[in-house]
Protein backbone atom coordinates (compact mmCIF):
# COMPACT_ATOMS: atom_id res chain seq x y z
CA UNK A 1 0.00 0.00 0.00
CA UNK A 2 2.31 2.71 -1.18
CA UNK A 3 -0.46 5.23 -1.66
CA UNK A 4 -0.77 6.31 1.95
CA UNK A 5 2.85 7.18 2.57
CA UNK A 6 4.31 10.59 3.26
CA UNK A 7 7.95 11.03 2.47
CA UNK A 8 10.11 14.13 2.84
CA UNK A 9 13.69 14.35 1.66
CA UNK A 10 15.91 17.30 2.52
CA UNK A 11 12.84 19.50 2.50
CA UNK A 12 13.65 23.20 2.87
CA UNK A 13 11.55 26.30 2.67
CA UNK A 14 12.42 29.98 3.00
CA UNK A 15 9.67 32.58 3.27
CA UNK A 16 9.85 35.59 0.94
CA UNK A 17 10.95 37.72 3.91
CA UNK A 18 14.07 35.56 4.29
CA UNK A 19 12.87 33.52 7.27
CA UNK A 20 14.32 30.02 6.87
CA UNK A 21 11.42 28.09 8.35
CA UNK A 22 12.47 24.64 7.16
CA UNK A 23 16.12 23.83 6.63
CA UNK A 24 16.55 20.15 6.17
CA UNK A 25 13.65 17.85 6.92
CA UNK A 26 13.61 14.16 6.05
CA UNK A 27 11.20 11.49 7.23
CA UNK A 28 9.14 8.61 5.94
CA UNK A 29 5.68 7.95 7.33
CA UNK A 30 4.12 4.70 6.17
CA UNK A 31 0.54 3.52 5.83
CA UNK A 32 -1.54 3.61 9.01
CA UNK A 33 1.13 5.23 11.18
CA UNK A 34 0.29 7.89 13.74
CA UNK A 35 3.00 10.47 14.04
CA UNK A 36 3.21 13.49 16.32
CA UNK A 37 5.18 16.52 15.21
CA UNK A 38 6.26 18.43 18.29
CA UNK A 39 8.45 21.44 18.72
CA UNK A 40 8.64 24.88 20.28
CA UNK A 41 6.75 27.86 18.87
CA UNK A 42 8.32 28.92 15.61
CA UNK A 43 10.16 25.62 15.14
CA UNK A 44 8.59 25.12 11.70
CA UNK A 45 5.67 22.81 12.44
CA UNK A 46 3.06 25.01 10.80
CA UNK A 47 5.21 25.55 7.73
CA UNK A 48 5.61 21.81 7.43
CA UNK A 49 1.84 21.27 7.68
CA UNK A 50 1.33 23.90 4.98
CA UNK A 51 3.42 21.68 2.71
CA UNK A 52 1.39 18.59 3.48
CA UNK A 53 -1.73 20.11 1.93
CA UNK A 54 0.12 21.76 -0.90
CA UNK A 55 -0.41 25.31 0.27
CA UNK A 56 3.34 25.77 0.13
CA UNK A 57 5.55 24.01 -2.38
CA UNK A 58 9.01 22.79 -1.35
CA UNK A 59 11.71 25.38 -1.87
CA UNK A 60 14.36 22.67 -1.97
CA UNK A 61 14.20 18.93 -1.58
CA UNK A 62 11.31 16.67 -2.22
CA UNK A 63 7.96 15.75 -0.69
CA UNK A 64 5.93 12.76 -1.77
CA UNK A 65 2.38 12.18 -0.61
CA UNK A 66 0.85 8.88 -1.67
CA UNK A 67 1.80 8.24 -5.27
CA UNK A 68 2.44 11.87 -6.11
CA UNK A 69 5.45 14.09 -5.62
CA UNK A 70 4.21 17.50 -4.49
CA UNK A 71 4.26 19.85 -7.47
CA UNK A 72 1.96 22.51 -8.82
CA UNK A 73 0.38 19.93 -11.14
CA UNK A 74 -0.32 17.26 -8.56
CA UNK A 75 -1.61 19.50 -5.82
CA UNK A 76 -5.30 18.81 -6.57
CA UNK A 77 -4.77 15.05 -6.27
CA UNK A 78 -2.87 15.51 -3.03
CA UNK A 79 -5.62 17.60 -1.51
CA UNK A 80 -8.06 14.81 -2.22
CA UNK A 81 -6.04 12.32 -0.26
CA UNK A 82 -5.01 14.59 2.63
CA UNK A 83 -7.66 15.74 5.07
CA UNK A 84 -6.49 18.81 6.93
CA UNK A 85 -8.06 19.81 10.25
CA UNK A 86 -7.19 23.38 11.18
CA UNK A 87 -6.37 24.65 14.61
CA UNK A 88 -9.24 27.08 14.71
CA UNK A 89 -12.53 25.40 13.90
CA UNK A 90 -14.16 28.71 12.97
CA UNK A 91 -11.81 28.87 9.99
CA UNK A 92 -12.78 25.40 8.91
CA UNK A 93 -16.53 25.73 9.34
CA UNK A 94 -17.34 28.45 6.84
CA UNK A 95 -20.75 27.29 5.65
CA UNK A 96 -23.96 28.38 7.38
CA UNK A 97 -25.02 24.99 8.71
CA UNK A 98 -23.26 21.81 9.80
CA UNK A 99 -24.90 19.89 6.95
CA UNK A 100 -23.66 22.31 4.29
CA UNK A 101 -20.20 22.28 5.79
CA UNK A 102 -19.84 18.50 5.79
CA UNK A 103 -21.36 18.33 2.29
CA UNK A 104 -19.00 21.00 0.91
CA UNK A 105 -16.04 18.71 0.11
CA UNK A 106 -18.01 15.78 -1.38
CA UNK A 107 -20.08 18.17 -3.54
CA UNK A 108 -16.88 19.74 -4.86
CA UNK A 109 -15.60 16.27 -5.69
CA UNK A 110 -18.62 15.97 -7.97
CA UNK A 111 -20.45 13.23 -6.09
CA UNK A 112 -24.20 12.87 -6.76
CA UNK A 113 -26.63 14.38 -4.26
CA UNK A 114 -27.92 11.15 -2.70
CA UNK A 115 -24.41 9.82 -2.06
CA UNK A 116 -23.39 13.15 -0.55
CA UNK A 117 -26.42 13.03 1.73
CA UNK A 118 -25.49 9.54 2.92
CA UNK A 119 -21.86 10.55 3.45
CA UNK A 120 -22.84 13.59 5.50
CA UNK A 121 -25.00 11.50 7.80
CA UNK A 122 -22.55 8.63 8.19
CA UNK A 123 -19.55 10.86 8.94
CA UNK A 124 -21.50 12.93 11.42
CA UNK A 125 -22.51 9.70 13.08
CA UNK A 126 -18.88 8.57 13.22
CA UNK A 127 -17.85 11.71 15.10
CA UNK A 128 -20.97 11.54 17.29
CA UNK A 129 -22.46 14.76 15.95
CA UNK A 130 -25.47 13.56 13.97
CA UNK A 131 -27.80 15.49 16.26
CA UNK A 132 -26.10 18.75 15.19
CA UNK A 133 -26.81 18.21 11.50
CA UNK A 134 -29.11 21.19 10.97
CA UNK A 135 -27.49 23.51 13.47
CA UNK A 136 -25.73 26.65 12.28
CA UNK A 137 -21.95 26.36 12.69
CA UNK A 138 -21.63 29.50 14.78
CA UNK A 139 -23.94 28.13 17.46
CA UNK A 140 -21.81 25.12 18.41
CA UNK A 141 -19.62 24.72 21.47
CA UNK A 142 -15.85 24.40 21.07
CA UNK A 143 -15.93 20.61 21.35
CA UNK A 144 -18.83 20.30 18.92
CA UNK A 145 -17.07 22.57 16.44
CA UNK A 146 -13.96 20.39 16.58
CA UNK A 147 -15.96 17.20 15.99
CA UNK A 148 -17.77 18.76 13.04
CA UNK A 149 -14.49 20.14 11.65
CA UNK A 150 -13.15 16.58 11.65
CA UNK A 151 -16.34 15.37 9.97
CA UNK A 152 -15.90 17.94 7.19
CA UNK A 153 -12.65 16.28 6.11
CA UNK A 154 -13.71 12.70 6.89
CA UNK A 155 -16.62 13.08 4.48
CA UNK A 156 -14.07 13.36 1.67
CA UNK A 157 -12.69 9.91 2.62
CA UNK A 158 -9.07 11.04 2.91
CA UNK A 159 -6.22 8.51 3.24
CA UNK A 160 -4.15 10.77 5.46
CA UNK A 161 -5.41 12.98 8.28
CA UNK A 162 -3.32 16.02 9.14
CA UNK A 163 -4.26 17.89 12.29
CA UNK A 164 -2.98 21.11 13.77
CA UNK A 165 -3.38 21.21 17.57
CA UNK A 166 -6.57 19.12 17.63
CA UNK A 167 -6.94 19.33 21.41
CA UNK A 168 -6.39 23.06 21.86
CA UNK A 169 -9.13 25.00 23.66
CA UNK A 170 -11.08 21.88 24.59
CA UNK A 171 -12.29 21.08 28.08
CA UNK A 172 -10.77 17.90 29.57
CA UNK A 173 -13.79 15.72 28.79
CA UNK A 174 -14.10 16.96 25.21
CA UNK A 175 -10.35 16.43 24.85
CA UNK A 176 -10.64 12.85 26.07
CA UNK A 177 -13.57 12.17 23.74
CA UNK A 178 -11.59 13.54 20.82
CA UNK A 179 -8.59 11.36 21.67
CA UNK A 180 -10.81 8.28 21.78
CA UNK A 181 -12.39 9.27 18.46
CA UNK A 182 -9.02 9.77 16.77
CA UNK A 183 -7.81 6.46 18.20
CA UNK A 184 -10.64 4.69 16.40
CA UNK A 185 -9.53 5.98 12.97
CA UNK A 186 -7.41 3.73 10.82
CA UNK A 187 -6.03 6.56 8.68
CA UNK A 188 -2.44 7.63 8.55
CA UNK A 189 -2.40 10.42 11.12
CA UNK A 190 -0.04 13.36 11.33
CA UNK A 191 -0.62 15.56 14.36
CA UNK A 192 1.21 18.78 15.17
CA UNK A 193 0.76 19.52 18.85
CA UNK A 194 2.02 20.87 22.14
CA UNK A 195 -0.21 18.44 24.02
CA UNK A 196 2.45 15.81 24.67
CA UNK A 197 0.14 13.63 26.75
CA UNK A 198 -2.16 13.36 23.77
CA UNK A 199 0.82 12.59 21.55
CA UNK A 200 1.67 9.76 23.94
CA UNK A 201 -1.91 8.45 23.81
CA UNK A 202 -2.37 8.63 20.06
CA UNK A 203 0.98 8.39 18.34
CA UNK A 204 3.43 5.54 18.53
CA UNK A 205 6.01 7.77 16.83
CA UNK A 206 7.15 11.32 17.55
CA UNK A 207 9.27 13.65 15.45
CA UNK A 208 10.77 16.68 17.17
CA UNK A 209 11.26 19.70 14.95
CA UNK A 210 13.84 22.22 16.15
CA UNK A 211 14.75 25.33 14.16
CA UNK A 212 13.53 23.87 10.91
CA UNK A 213 15.29 20.55 11.27
CA UNK A 214 14.43 17.12 12.59
CA UNK A 215 15.97 16.94 16.07
CA UNK A 216 14.70 13.47 16.89
CA UNK A 217 12.57 10.79 15.30
CA UNK A 218 11.59 7.64 17.13
CA UNK A 219 9.16 5.90 19.44
CA UNK A 220 7.07 8.39 21.40
CA UNK A 221 7.66 6.58 24.64
CA UNK A 222 11.43 6.98 24.28
CA UNK A 223 11.50 10.51 22.93
CA UNK A 224 8.95 11.99 25.32
CA UNK A 225 10.83 10.49 28.26
CA UNK A 226 14.19 11.97 27.25
CA UNK A 227 14.49 14.99 29.50
CA UNK A 228 17.64 16.51 28.02
CA UNK A 229 16.42 16.13 24.43
CA UNK A 230 13.08 17.73 25.30
CA UNK A 231 14.71 20.53 27.22
CA UNK A 232 17.03 21.35 24.31
CA UNK A 233 13.93 21.69 22.14
CA UNK A 234 12.12 23.98 24.62
CA UNK A 235 9.77 21.17 25.58
CA UNK A 236 8.94 19.34 28.79
CA UNK A 237 8.08 15.77 29.60
CA UNK A 238 4.39 14.90 29.33
CA UNK A 239 2.62 15.44 32.66
CA UNK A 240 2.23 11.74 33.32
CA UNK A 241 6.01 11.31 33.10
CA UNK A 242 6.54 14.08 35.64
CA UNK A 243 6.62 13.42 39.36
CA UNK A 244 3.64 13.57 41.68
CA UNK A 245 3.11 17.24 42.70
CA UNK A 246 2.53 16.23 46.35
CA UNK A 247 5.13 13.59 47.11
CA UNK A 248 7.45 14.20 44.14
CA UNK A 249 7.67 10.49 43.41
CA UNK B 1 -35.65 23.14 14.29
CA UNK B 2 -37.50 20.90 16.66
CA UNK B 3 -37.20 21.38 20.36
CA UNK B 4 -35.66 24.82 20.28
CA UNK B 5 -36.83 27.13 23.02
CA UNK B 6 -36.90 30.84 22.47
CA UNK B 7 -35.80 32.59 25.65
CA UNK B 8 -37.39 35.83 26.75
CA UNK B 9 -35.35 38.69 25.40
CA UNK B 10 -33.14 40.43 27.91
CA UNK B 11 -30.25 42.70 27.08
CA UNK B 12 -28.62 44.33 30.12
CA UNK B 13 -27.05 47.05 28.00
CA UNK B 14 -25.42 48.92 30.84
CA UNK B 15 -23.17 46.03 31.71
CA UNK B 16 -22.23 44.72 28.32
CA UNK B 17 -20.94 46.82 25.47
CA UNK B 18 -23.07 47.96 22.56
CA UNK B 19 -21.39 45.57 20.15
CA UNK B 20 -22.21 42.62 22.33
CA UNK B 21 -25.83 43.61 22.81
CA UNK B 22 -26.39 44.09 19.06
CA UNK B 23 -24.74 40.75 18.51
CA UNK B 24 -27.14 39.13 20.96
CA UNK B 25 -30.04 40.82 19.25
CA UNK B 26 -28.88 39.48 15.89
CA UNK B 27 -28.40 36.09 17.48
CA UNK B 28 -31.97 36.23 18.74
CA UNK B 29 -33.24 36.90 15.22
CA UNK B 30 -31.16 33.93 14.11
CA UNK B 31 -32.66 31.78 16.85
CA UNK B 32 -36.19 32.70 15.77
CA UNK B 33 -35.47 31.34 12.31
CA UNK B 34 -34.73 27.83 13.64
CA UNK B 35 -38.28 27.23 14.77
CA UNK B 36 -40.36 24.55 13.18
CA UNK B 37 -43.68 26.15 12.25
CA UNK B 38 -45.48 25.45 8.98
CA UNK B 39 -44.36 28.89 7.78
CA UNK B 40 -40.71 28.07 8.47
CA UNK B 41 -40.98 24.95 6.34
CA UNK B 42 -42.14 26.76 3.21
CA UNK B 43 -39.49 27.10 0.51
CA UNK B 44 -37.59 30.38 1.13
CA UNK B 45 -38.05 31.29 -2.53
CA UNK B 46 -41.84 31.40 -2.09
CA UNK B 47 -41.59 33.67 0.93
CA UNK B 48 -39.01 35.87 -0.76
CA UNK B 49 -41.04 36.34 -3.96
CA UNK B 50 -44.22 37.06 -2.00
CA UNK B 51 -42.53 39.56 0.29
CA UNK B 52 -40.82 41.29 -2.62
CA UNK B 53 -44.15 41.59 -4.41
CA UNK B 54 -45.69 42.91 -1.21
CA UNK B 55 -43.04 45.61 -0.85
CA UNK B 56 -43.30 46.65 -4.50
CA UNK B 57 -47.10 46.90 -4.24
CA UNK B 58 -46.94 48.94 -1.04
CA UNK B 59 -44.52 51.47 -2.50
CA UNK B 60 -46.45 51.73 -5.77
CA UNK B 61 -49.28 53.80 -4.26
CA UNK B 62 -49.62 57.56 -4.77
CA UNK B 63 -48.13 59.83 -2.13
CA UNK B 64 -51.43 60.76 -0.45
CA UNK B 65 -52.65 57.17 -0.06
CA UNK B 66 -53.47 55.95 3.42
CA UNK B 67 -56.74 54.06 3.39
CA UNK B 68 -55.72 51.60 0.69
CA UNK B 69 -52.50 50.80 2.59
CA UNK B 70 -54.41 49.66 5.65
CA UNK B 71 -55.37 46.13 4.49
CA UNK B 72 -51.72 45.38 3.77
CA UNK B 73 -51.06 45.15 7.52
CA UNK B 74 -52.55 41.70 7.14
CA UNK B 75 -49.40 40.18 5.60
CA UNK B 76 -46.76 41.14 8.22
CA UNK B 77 -49.23 40.25 10.95
CA UNK B 78 -49.68 36.86 9.30
CA UNK B 79 -45.91 36.31 9.13
CA UNK B 80 -45.50 37.22 12.79
CA UNK B 81 -48.32 35.01 14.05
CA UNK B 82 -47.78 32.02 11.76
CA UNK B 83 -44.02 32.20 12.33
CA UNK B 84 -44.36 32.50 16.12
CA UNK B 85 -42.31 35.69 16.17
CA UNK B 86 -42.72 38.06 19.13
CA UNK B 87 -44.33 41.21 17.72
CA UNK B 88 -42.81 43.36 20.47
CA UNK B 89 -39.30 42.48 19.33
CA UNK B 90 -40.04 43.44 15.72
CA UNK B 91 -41.82 46.66 16.80
CA UNK B 92 -38.78 47.65 18.81
CA UNK B 93 -36.56 47.09 15.78
CA UNK B 94 -38.89 49.24 13.65
CA UNK B 95 -38.69 52.01 16.25
CA UNK B 96 -34.89 51.90 16.13
CA UNK B 97 -34.78 52.59 12.41
CA UNK B 98 -37.84 54.88 12.29
CA UNK B 99 -35.82 58.14 12.56
CA UNK B 100 -34.67 57.60 8.95
CA UNK B 101 -38.22 57.53 7.60
CA UNK B 102 -39.21 60.29 10.00
CA UNK B 103 -36.51 62.60 8.63
CA UNK B 104 -37.62 61.92 5.07
CA UNK B 105 -41.23 62.84 5.73
CA UNK B 106 -41.04 65.37 8.55
CA UNK B 107 -40.77 68.46 6.32
CA UNK B 108 -43.75 67.53 4.14
CA UNK B 109 -46.27 69.31 6.45
CA UNK B 110 -44.28 72.56 6.03
CA UNK B 111 -43.92 72.45 2.27
CA UNK B 112 -47.30 71.05 1.31
CA UNK B 113 -49.95 73.03 3.19
CA UNK B 114 -52.87 72.48 0.78
CA UNK B 115 -55.81 71.27 2.79
CA UNK B 116 -57.06 68.14 1.10
CA UNK B 117 -59.06 66.48 3.87
CA UNK B 118 -61.57 67.72 6.43
CA UNK B 119 -62.15 65.86 9.67
CA UNK B 120 -65.12 67.70 11.16
CA UNK B 121 -64.02 71.32 11.21
CA UNK B 122 -60.31 70.62 11.11
CA UNK B 123 -58.56 70.78 7.76
CA UNK B 124 -55.68 68.38 7.25
CA UNK B 125 -52.98 69.42 4.80
CA UNK B 126 -51.55 67.20 2.07
CA UNK B 127 -48.19 67.39 3.85
CA UNK B 128 -49.51 65.62 6.90
CA UNK B 129 -51.25 62.99 4.79
CA UNK B 130 -48.11 62.24 2.81
CA UNK B 131 -46.06 62.16 6.02
CA UNK B 132 -48.41 59.59 7.54
CA UNK B 133 -48.36 57.65 4.28
CA UNK B 134 -44.55 57.54 4.33
CA UNK B 135 -44.46 56.31 7.93
CA UNK B 136 -47.10 53.69 7.20
CA UNK B 137 -45.25 52.39 4.16
CA UNK B 138 -42.03 52.33 6.14
CA UNK B 139 -43.62 50.32 8.96
CA UNK B 140 -45.22 47.87 6.52
CA UNK B 141 -42.13 47.21 4.44
CA UNK B 142 -39.62 47.07 7.31
CA UNK B 143 -41.79 44.81 9.45
CA UNK B 144 -42.25 42.47 6.48
CA UNK B 145 -38.53 42.37 5.75
CA UNK B 146 -37.71 41.67 9.41
CA UNK B 147 -40.45 39.06 9.74
CA UNK B 148 -39.22 37.41 6.53
CA UNK B 149 -35.70 37.07 7.94
CA UNK B 150 -37.02 35.86 11.31
CA UNK B 151 -39.18 33.15 9.76
CA UNK B 152 -36.76 32.10 7.01
CA UNK B 153 -33.20 32.65 8.22
CA UNK B 154 -30.70 34.90 6.52
CA UNK B 155 -28.73 32.08 4.93
CA UNK B 156 -31.88 30.57 3.43
CA UNK B 157 -32.71 33.93 1.90
CA UNK B 158 -29.23 33.95 0.36
CA UNK B 159 -29.85 30.49 -1.11
CA UNK B 160 -33.22 31.69 -2.40
CA UNK B 161 -31.55 34.68 -4.04
CA UNK B 162 -29.03 32.36 -5.64
CA UNK B 163 -31.68 29.97 -6.94
CA UNK B 164 -33.76 32.85 -8.25
CA UNK B 165 -30.86 33.89 -10.44
CA UNK B 166 -29.19 36.63 -8.41
CA UNK B 167 -25.48 36.89 -9.25
CA UNK B 168 -23.64 34.10 -7.45
CA UNK B 169 -20.97 36.40 -6.06
CA UNK B 170 -23.65 38.49 -4.43
CA UNK B 171 -25.32 35.54 -2.70
CA UNK B 172 -21.97 34.08 -1.60
CA UNK B 173 -20.81 37.42 -0.22
CA UNK B 174 -23.97 37.72 1.84
CA UNK B 175 -23.59 34.16 3.04
CA UNK B 176 -20.04 34.76 4.26
CA UNK B 177 -20.97 38.11 5.72
CA UNK B 178 -23.59 36.41 7.83
CA UNK B 179 -21.40 33.46 8.79
CA UNK B 180 -18.54 35.64 9.99
CA UNK B 181 -20.35 38.66 11.37
CA UNK B 182 -20.63 36.77 14.65
CA UNK B 183 -16.96 35.87 14.70
CA UNK B 184 -15.89 39.38 13.71
CA UNK B 185 -18.19 41.11 16.19
CA UNK B 186 -17.01 38.84 18.98
CA UNK B 187 -13.44 39.69 18.10
CA UNK B 188 -14.24 43.41 18.07
CA UNK B 189 -16.08 43.10 21.38
CA UNK B 190 -13.07 41.37 22.95
CA UNK B 191 -10.76 44.14 21.74
CA UNK B 192 -13.08 46.85 23.04
CA UNK B 193 -13.31 45.06 26.38
CA UNK B 194 -9.52 44.80 26.60
CA UNK B 195 -9.25 48.53 25.87
CA UNK B 196 -11.91 49.47 28.40
CA UNK B 197 -10.22 47.47 31.12
CA UNK B 198 -7.07 49.53 30.67
CA UNK B 199 -8.71 52.95 30.24
CA UNK B 200 -9.20 55.13 33.28
CA UNK B 201 -10.82 58.51 33.85
CA UNK B 202 -11.90 58.70 30.25
CA UNK B 203 -8.28 58.44 29.08
CA UNK B 204 -7.68 55.94 26.31
CA UNK B 205 -11.30 55.74 25.25
CA UNK B 206 -11.27 58.59 22.76
CA UNK B 207 -11.29 58.57 19.00
CA UNK B 208 -7.48 58.26 19.04
CA UNK B 209 -7.56 54.61 20.01
CA UNK B 210 -10.22 53.80 17.44
CA UNK B 211 -7.79 54.05 14.53
CA UNK B 212 -5.35 51.42 15.76
CA UNK B 213 -8.25 49.30 17.00
CA UNK B 214 -9.94 49.25 13.60
CA UNK B 215 -6.64 48.77 11.80
CA UNK B 216 -5.85 45.83 14.01
CA UNK B 217 -9.29 44.35 13.40
CA UNK B 218 -8.81 44.72 9.64
CA UNK B 219 -5.45 42.93 9.76
CA UNK B 220 -6.90 40.12 11.84
CA UNK B 221 -9.78 39.84 9.39
CA UNK B 222 -7.40 39.59 6.44
CA UNK B 223 -5.45 36.85 8.24
CA UNK B 224 -8.64 34.99 8.97
CA UNK B 225 -9.82 35.37 5.38
CA UNK B 226 -6.55 33.78 4.23
CA UNK B 227 -7.01 30.85 6.60
CA UNK B 228 -10.61 30.35 5.53
CA UNK B 229 -9.64 30.45 1.87
CA UNK B 230 -6.99 27.83 2.59
CA UNK B 231 -9.57 25.67 4.36
CA UNK B 232 -11.82 26.03 1.34
CA UNK B 233 -9.24 25.08 -1.27
CA UNK B 234 -8.22 22.11 0.90
CA UNK B 235 -11.75 20.83 0.37
CA UNK B 236 -11.81 21.31 -3.37
CA UNK B 237 -13.16 24.87 -3.68
CA UNK B 238 -12.91 26.02 -7.30
CA UNK B 239 -14.79 29.29 -7.19
CA UNK B 240 -18.22 27.68 -7.10
CA UNK B 241 -20.14 27.20 -3.89
CA UNK B 242 -22.29 24.11 -4.27
CA UNK B 243 -25.16 23.79 -1.86
CA UNK B 244 -27.57 20.91 -1.51
CA UNK B 245 -31.15 21.96 -2.04
CA UNK B 246 -33.17 21.07 1.03
CA UNK B 247 -36.40 22.69 -0.10
CA UNK B 248 -38.83 21.89 -2.88
CA UNK B 249 -41.03 24.40 -4.61
CA UNK B 250 -44.21 22.34 -4.53
CA UNK B 251 -47.96 22.82 -4.58
CA UNK B 252 -47.95 24.37 -1.11
CA UNK B 253 -45.49 27.04 -2.24
CA UNK B 254 -47.50 27.67 -5.40
CA UNK B 255 -50.63 28.26 -3.31
CA UNK B 256 -48.74 30.50 -0.91
CA UNK B 257 -47.34 32.71 -3.65
CA UNK B 258 -50.41 32.86 -5.87
CA UNK B 259 -52.83 33.31 -2.94
CA UNK B 260 -50.95 36.20 -1.42
CA UNK B 261 -50.17 37.88 -4.72
CA UNK B 262 -53.82 37.82 -5.78
CA UNK B 263 -54.77 39.25 -2.39
CA UNK B 264 -52.20 42.04 -2.81
CA UNK B 265 -53.59 42.79 -6.28
CA UNK B 266 -57.11 43.03 -4.82
CA UNK B 267 -55.82 45.34 -2.06
CA UNK B 268 -53.98 47.40 -4.70
CA UNK B 269 -56.92 48.04 -6.98
CA UNK B 270 -59.97 47.85 -4.69
CA UNK B 271 -60.26 50.17 -1.72
CA UNK B 272 -61.15 47.61 0.94
CA UNK B 273 -61.04 50.17 3.79
CA UNK B 274 -63.57 52.34 1.96
CA UNK B 275 -65.81 49.36 1.19
CA UNK B 276 -65.66 48.31 4.84
CA UNK B 277 -66.49 51.88 5.83
CA UNK B 278 -69.49 51.99 3.53
CA UNK B 279 -70.63 48.62 4.80
CA UNK B 280 -70.36 49.68 8.44
CA UNK B 281 -71.98 53.10 7.95
CA UNK B 282 -74.66 51.47 5.75
CA UNK B 283 -75.46 49.05 8.55
CA UNK B 284 -75.75 51.71 11.23
CA UNK B 285 -77.14 54.68 9.42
Amino acid sequence: MSHHIVQAENLAYTYPDGNKALKNISFLITHGESVAFVGANGAGKSTLLMHLNGHLLPGKGFLRIGDFPLTRETVQNIRRSVGMVFQESDDQLFMPTVYDDVAFGPLNMGLPADIVDGKVKSTLETVGALHLINRPSHRLSGGEKRSVAIATVLSMSPDILVMDEPTSNLDPKARRRLIELLKSFKHTKIIATHDLDMALDLCERTIIIREGEVAADGRSIDILNNKSLLSESNLEKPLRFQGCPVCGA
Amino acid sequence: MAGITIPAIYFPEIIISKIESSLQSLGYMDLLSYQDTALHKIDPRAKFITSLFFILTVVSFGKYEISMLMPFVFYPVFLLTAGNIPAGYILKKILYVSPFAFMIGVFNPFFDQNVILHLGNTGISGGWISFISIMLRFALTVSTALALIACTGFNNICFALNRLGAPKIFAVQLLFLYRYIFVLAEEAARMVRARNLRSFNGKGKGIKTYGPLLGNLLLRTINRAERIHLAMICRGFDGNIRIMNKYKFGLRELFFVSGWISLFLIFRFINISQLAGILVTGLFI
